[in-house]
């Protein structure tokens, strides 16, 4: 089980409380966690990666296990701790306006 | 935001921030309840399994067949810059069909959906416009923000952009003309240019839709000739510079701005709010005051805050950057606020329901 907390503001959106669990098969990284939060959310989609280009958003940021993973490859492997649900991952918004 | 005339039920939403992006937002229900179009279970997947979800999909359409090159245009400092998405600015359902809806968007583009909003294709003809090139950002933007569909012809459609100006197509978005002739803009550098006016606004009474009232950057327009050309009707307000304007229901001739004291104070002049009404089409205004502050009053009324119903009198209302709405139920003669300490008001839309 794989484990996804988003941000108020797209947990508003996908009409959800709390974490997001997902199962997933295959290598887990990070093109594909999104891909499948989306297929479950499709409201999600261009909001965290542009539509066309997929890159991520500029004030979003993708942490896990401690670590700010937003400028690692998106086709990169993530850490096993997410794979097993030990540790989820989190999309969240840059802090911006004060 | 804004309802549909043929159905009050049905409401489209425009939501943007820099976080997360474009959201376009719809009630089937009157506004009670809200979904991103194209959400609901059976709407979840396409044939090849792909989710959906694209109804905050905005994208310049640059193909051979139906769409224009991906050009660039003119950018603060004159050089030239693409075409890049930024947000919907205004939303405009079709008088006929509820799941028709023109987005207006920046940079400015002009997009239709016809499946009430779960997919978007941009009328490119707009954009290709051979003056494109020219069309620069306004301080808020390069954004299209207003649309007026003709309900008599619906072939013609009539926009503004900041700061290109005004554009019309009479074949139904295929191809698009200036109408800014008689525009003059102390501001940019040919007063008399074809295009590089800051239109703020235009409106139309359905049943004239050939005259046309615009609030520009400075200066208060009409034209008789559906934007052929334009004359001056500042007359005698305090000053000609304002975002909103709006037509009276059931006075065609009668017509309301809130002039603001400059494009670098936006707030009314004397710190006094006043809506002005012409009852003569423009040259001849009265200031509307009772019941709107008249000291100490610094808010700004945007282009989309302002809005009118059918009933009779003529309901009229306006939202302030300070959060307040305010309503006449008597054609501007007596306000009062209706609604305050929102945030600051971007859009305000009356519907009169049956």
């Amino acid at each position: 089980m794989i484990r996804v907390i988003l941000p108020p503001n797209l947990r508003t959106l996908a009409h959800v409380d709390g974490e997001v669990a997902l199962e997933l098969n295959g290598t887990l990284t990070q093109r594909s966690l999104l891909d499948a939060v989306e297929a479950k959310y499709p409201m999600l989609r261009g909001t965290m990666r542009d539509h066309v280009t997929q890159a991520r958003r500029p004030m979003v940021r993708f942490f896990a296990c401690g670590e700010d993973l937003s400028h690692e490859s998106p086709d990169a492997s993530l850490p096993e701790a997410i794979a097993n649900g030990t540790e989820p991952f989190l999309v969240i918004g840059a802090i911006a306006g004060g | 935001m804004k309802g549909s005339a043929v159905d009050p039920a049905r409401i489209y939403a425009s939501q943007t921030s820099a976080w997360f992006g474009q959201i376009i937002q719809r009630s089937d229900d009157g506004g009670k309840t809200w979904n991103p179009p194209g959400t609901k279970p059976e709407d979840l997947m396409t044939s090849e399994g792909m989710p959906k979800g694209e109804s905050n999909m905005f994208v310049y359409d640059a193909s051979t067949e139906t769409g224009k090159p991906l050009t660039t245009h003119q950018w603060y400092d004159g050089t030239q810059h693409p075409w890049e998405f930024k947000r919907v600015w205004h939303l405009e359902p079709s008088l006929h069909d509820p799941d028709h809806v023109y987005a207006g968007v920046e940079d400015a583009a002009l997009f239709q959906s016809k499946d009430g909003g779960k997919s978007w294709q941009e009328l490119a003809g707009l954009r290709g416009n051979d003056t494109g090139p020219k069309w620069q950002p306004g301080a808020g933007g390069m954004c299209l923000h207003t649309i007026l569909l003709d309900p008599i012809n619906p072939e013609r459609i009539s926009i503004a952009i900041s700061a290109a100006g005004a554009f019309r197509t009479d074949d139904g978005g295929n191809t698009w003309k200036p109408i800014n002739r008689g525009l003059r803009s102390q501001y940019i550098p040919d007063p008399n240019a074809e295009v590089g006016h800051c239109v703020h606004r235009i409106a139309l009474h359905p049943s004239r839709p050939n005259t046309l009232f615009m609030q520009k950057h400075w200066d208060v327009m009409r034209s008789d000739d559906a934007g052929g050309s334009w004359h001056e009707v500042s007359g005698n307000l305090p000053s000609d510079f304002g975002f909103p304007i709006d037509v009276h229901a059931h006075e065609p001739e009668t017509i309301y701005v809130v002039p603001i004291k400059s494009d670098s104070e936006h707030y009314p002049p004397s710190g006094r709010l006043r809506v002005y009404r012409s009852r003569s089409g423009g040259n001849d205004w009265e200031a509307l005051t009772k019941g709107l502050p008249q000291r100490n009053c610094y808010v700004n009324v945007l282009r989309d805050a302002m809005s009118i119903d059918s009933l009779d009198p003529c309901g009229v209302y306006f939202g302030t950057t300070g959060g307040q709405v305010y309503a006449s139920a008597d054609g501007g003669d007596k306000w009062k606020p209706i609604v305050r300490d929102l945030p600051a008001v971007l859009s305000v839309e009356a519907q009169t329901l049956p």
